[in-house]
């Protein structure tokens, strides 16, 4: 029992770094229909960003997690700009491939400049530990921050998509890109916004796994960003709040399954439960069922 | 059946003629084993480039698990070869078949997925073979299989390669082609013509699948040593690169993206960061600014005629 919760403590903290990309996905996803491969990896320039700015600047935990929100939604912005525009009225392989480029484009241009070691991230939150049952349940202050972090970014998230006018333009464009344009909003500057938005969460989650796992890598960002992309899908891909469900859920049952023995096969189970929710539930647990128009 | 014309007869020398001079160099060792060994890979890469240029660029699904069918056949390859002791040409065989049989395995449910979800879906396969084969200490995990004797030579990759060309060439033309083709223009439009488009994917993907097992063979069979490790998702995306660059539904220009690819990389050996950089650039300009690739839908004259003459020498 102390076990299981200890696994969940742990498999909050993870589902929430998998929430936040899932987030990202999720958005760019529901308005241009496109996996955005590339998506792990502007995490993975995020962790850098805030690992540059603590340990070269000296900067304190918040000021990093803010600028480095901000140099990822500027760069999520670029690479819409850069990449996915040209490509928007392509077919579908071509969109993906696009996005497979730019993500390999990111990983490995960070591993010439930053060279493919791994890197120390410096403390910049002190480990306080709290016990309860006499020990046998151990809560690191460290994981309170993160999910107080990410619970205050989704809400931020739904104020700005439920209750601004930007996210007014979002969801009516994620609805009908032509229909939008008519009525006069201008899709182009709407899909920026959604990039810099998803992207900044992305990097939250990138300077948060630094603080909390103290390693970040070049690679980092391709199994996050396929855990997320996954947690996405589950929670019904286009579905925000199901994009934070599926994080949560998919850190949790990872946790789990690794502390009870099953560790080596936790990838290959993200994936066998992806395979099945697309064959059972394509649409998610949460998502709708859409028809096909012919 | 067609006639044996003087074009088929200049063709089947022209290869019997690149066979033999091959065979020549390599004894008088003008061909070195380096060059050989380079040689090798272009064929396997040829071998998986045009089986995935069946799934994807003829078919229109889009697979990044090929290498996982690689994998099952180096593996089970090395498993008849020095497990087993069996010779070099039944372990091709049954490395095919038990590669075309995990792609249909693979391919009936997944494929009803359509283009992203498909794409994930086989992504996550290709990660789950890995996965397994990287736990399963019987052909050694992690550590890798080693001790597989060294089979493949000049005369395996060359009759492969052509033996593989040939096939995919002639199902392309044929009727089953032609049906795998109205799926990738118009999935909704080939079912109302009447085309069974589960079998004819799920057809597609067992022959791709079915070369990628012959291609990992012949792998194992010539380094010896193969580990869970080389099979990952950068392999698949290493094909991808192969036939995205040379076109898309277009087996010359397979053929010719698994050379100059094999070439850049070649020469990029020594810094493997900049060689995924252009393979990056690569792919990013080829989608922005030719989607269908160098050689597009468009086969090389000489080479149309070769392979047609060869296929009338083949259903005779």
């Amino acid at each position: 029992m102390e076990q299981l919760l200890q696994q969940l403590i742990n498999g909050i903290s993870l589902g929430s770094i998998y929430a936040l990309i899932a987030l990202g996905y999720t958005m760019v996803y529901g308005i241009i229909g496109l996996i955005n491969f590339a998506h792990g990896d502007i995490y993975m320039v995020g962790a850098y960003v805030g690992f540059a700015l603590t340990t070269f600047l000296g900067l304190g935990f918040l000021p990093a997690l803010i600028i480095s929100m901000l140099v990822c939604s500027i760069l999520g912005i670029l690479i819409e700009k850069i990449a996915y525009k040209p490509i928007r009225n392509s077919t579908r392989i071509a969109a993906l491939i696009t996005a497979i480029s730019v993500s390999l484009f990111l990983q490995y241009t960070m591993m010439y400049f930053v060279k493919p070691d791994t890197r120390t991230f410096p403390t910049v939150l002190k480990s306080k530990i709290l016990t309860f049952f006499d020990g046998k349940v151990i809560l690191d202050v460290k994981n309170i921050y993160i999910v107080a972090v990410t619970i205050i970014l989704m809400i931020g998230l739904q104020y700005i998509v439920h209750r601004t006018k930007i996210g007014k333009a979002i969801r009516a464009v994620s609805l009908d890109k032509d229909a939008a344009e008519l009525m006069g909003i201008d899709v182009n500057k709407t899909i920026s916004y959604t990039f810099a938005m998803g992207s900044a969460l992305a990097g939250a989650a990138g300077v948060l796994v630094g603080v909390y796992y103290n390693t970040i890598n070049p690679l980092m960002g391709a199994g996050p960003g396929l855990k997320a992309f996954v947690a996405a899908v589950l929670g019904g891909i286009g579905v925000i709040p199901g994009a934070a469900f599926g994080g949560f859920f998919l850190g949790m049952i990872e946790t789990v399954v690794t502390a009870y023995g099953g560790s080596i096969f936790k990838d290959a189970l993200s994936f066998g439960i992806l395979i099945l929710v697309l064959l059972v539930r394509p649409n998610g647990l949460l998502g709708k069922t859409v028809k096909e128009k012919v | 059946m067609k006639k044996i014309s003087k074009k088929n007869i200049i063709a089947f020398l022209a290869l019997s003629l690149t066979y033999l001079l091959g065979l020549v160099l390599i004894d008088k060792g003008i061909i070195d084993s380096y060059l050989q060994l380079n040689i090798t890979l272009i064929g396997i890469n040829i071998i998986l480039a045009v089986g995935l240029n069946l799934i994807t660029g003829f078919t229109g699904q889009f697979s990044l698990g090929h290498a996982a069918f690689m994998s099952i056949g180096a593996y089970t390859s090395a498993v008849v070869t020095a497990k087993l002791g069996q010779p070099f040409i039944v372990a091709i065989l049954v490395s095919g078949v038990v590669a075309a049989v995990a792609g249909i395995l693979i391919g009936i449910p997944t494929l009803r997925l359509k283009g992203d979800y498909l794409a994930i879906a086989t992504l996550g396969f290709g990660e789950i073979v890995r996965i397994l084969i990287l736990n399963t200490d019987a052909v050694g995990g992690a550590i890798g299989f080693n001790d597989i004797p060294q089979y493949t030579n000049w005369t395996w990759i060359f009759t492969m390669t052509v033996v593989t060309i040939i096939l995919v060439k002639n199902f392309i033309n044929s009727y089953h082609g032609r049906a795998c083709k109205s799926i990738r223009e118009d999935e909704i439009a080939a079912e109302a013509m009447g085309v069974n488009t589960t079998y004819y994917k799920v057809l597609a993907f067992a022959i791709g699948a079915f070369f990628a097992g012959i291609a990992g063979s012949l792998y194992a069979n010539y380094f010896y040593f193969i580990k869970p490790d080389s099979f990952g998702f950068m392999k698949s995306i290493d094909i991808l690169v192969i036939v995205v660059f040379g076109g898309m539904g277009s087996i010359a220009g397979s053929i010719v993206g698994a050379i100059a690819l094999s070439v850049i990389s070649l020469f990029l050996q020594t810094i493997p960061e900049l060689r995924m950089i252009i393979y990056a650039l690569i792919l990013f300009f080829i989608m922005v600014y030719r989607p269908t690739g160098i050689m597009g839908r468009d086969q090389i004259k000489l080479f149309k005629k070769e392979v047609k003459t060869n296929a009338s020498i083949e259903s005779k």
